[in-house]
């Protein structure tokens, strides 16, 4: 319970870095839910993060499984709330203003500028996940499996993750 | 020859909150596998016709310039058209509930059988499986964005510092960013057009 506040400031701070995606956020995550506020394990935010690409809607959801794991309950609803409030009321009001930033000339500068380095954060959060998930030959021929279909089928994403579940659960028992 | 009647451009139909709400929620429980974007395209323009597809389109460059996921903001963006704010509050709350109730119970499951060795060497696989996707993703994205050699350099930039320099996210999204920003500043040389710039919308 303790941690609510902490919680709270940790995922609001978070959901300001997902320019682009919520992938640009996640070596920040790693540090502050791991390294800094010990809450749990690399492997363990590593599961979160990965079961949350199988939930449906907005693929951040992870942080309400990462706000249960912190805090219960509690957590779960801190965690979702910090991460998606804050932004949303951003949105909103910038919707409201919208007709006026429309001729706006920095808007198409800002809009340009940010979407390589948009590109660069979540590579790098992808080189990030990839440093802890990809630890032995199956794992990385799994990976390079899953990319490839991607790239070249059109196959839902969902069952390829499911496939790495049963792939993982045959093949990567200690 | 008498003149046409001047028709207004099609304006977002009228939609009742609770319509709004079950809608989104409906999205916010079948968008499987990423791309929420496709499937709220589907339903606010083709199935609803709440909005056309310009409407779209302007509601989606607001959404990539800001914090903040396109699932979520679109959702507020779009329901805040349809029904000022109270169409925005439950448009994002139909859009998250579903994953909201998936993930909490997730973390209630892992927290109950996480070190279940089966379950363990499953997640490793669908931890491998999402690098995977992610790269997939994010590879056909920015083949897309580098435009030249600046976006280029920007990308690897942005990498480095984040992975051999360990420099934080803000930082790297301040610093680069304004670079970014500086180099396409209003009156230098126009060499893109903003609707190259829509690479993000097939993201969440």
């Amino acid at each position: 319970m303790d941690q609510l506040p902490a919680v709270a400031r940790v995922f609001a701070y978070l959901s300001l870095l997902t320019i682009g995606g919520g992938m640009a956020a996640f070596p920040e995550m790693k540090n502050l839910v791991v390294d800094v506020h010990h809450w749990m394990t690399f492997p363990q935010l590593i599961h979160l993060y990965s079961v949350g690409q199988l939930a449906p809607g907005p693929n951040m959801m992870m942080v309400a499984a990462l706000g249960e794991r912190i805090s219960g309950l509690p957590g779960a609803f801190i965690a979702a709330a910090a991460f998606f409030i804050p932004t949303g009321i951003l949105t909103f009001v910038v919707g409201k203003v919208w007709d006026k930033l429309k001729n706006w000339p920095w808007r198409t500068s800002i809009q340009l500028g940010l979407a390589p380095v948009a590109v660069g954060l979540a590579v790098a959060g992808t080189i990030s996940l990839g440093k802890g998930a990809i630890q032995d030959w199956i794992t990385a021929g799994l990976a390079l499996i899953v990319f490839f279909a991607t790239l070249k089928t059109k196959i839902n994403p969902a069952l390829l993750i499911l496939g790495g579940a049963v792939v993982g659960a045959i093949a990567l028992r200690v | 020859m008498s003149t046409a009647p001047v028709v207004p451009a099609p304006t977002s139909k009228k939609a009742s909150v609770l319509d709004i709400f079950v809608t989104f929620l409906i999205i916010g429980a079948t968008s499987f596998g990423g791309g929420v974007v496709a499937y709220l395209r589907s339903a606010l323009v083709t199935k609803k016709q709440w909005l056309d597809d310009s409407n779209f389109l302007e509601l989606m460059s607001i959404s990539n310039t800001l914090p903040g996921l396109n699932a979520t903001n679109m959702s507020i963006l779009a329901g805040n058209r349809l029904r000022g704010w109270s169409g925005a509050l439950v448009a994002m709350l139909g859009m998250c509930l579903p994953g909201f109730a998936f993930m909490t119970a997730a973390g209630v499951l892992y927290g109950a059988r996480g070190d279940n060795p089966l379950i363990t060497a499953a997640l490793k696989g669908v931890a491998a499986a999402a690098v995977g996707l992610i790269a997939a993703t994010w590879y056909q994205l920015g083949r897309k964005s580098v435009r030249d050699a600046f976006d280029a350099f920007v990308i690897l930039i942005a990498v480095l510092a984040i992975v051999e320099f360990k420099l934080s996210v803000p930082i790297v999204l301040l610093g680069v960013g304004a670079i970014g920003i500086f180099h396409h500043r209003p009156g230098a040389a126009k060499t893109h057009t903003i609707g190259e710039g829509k690479w993000i919308s097939s993201l969440q």
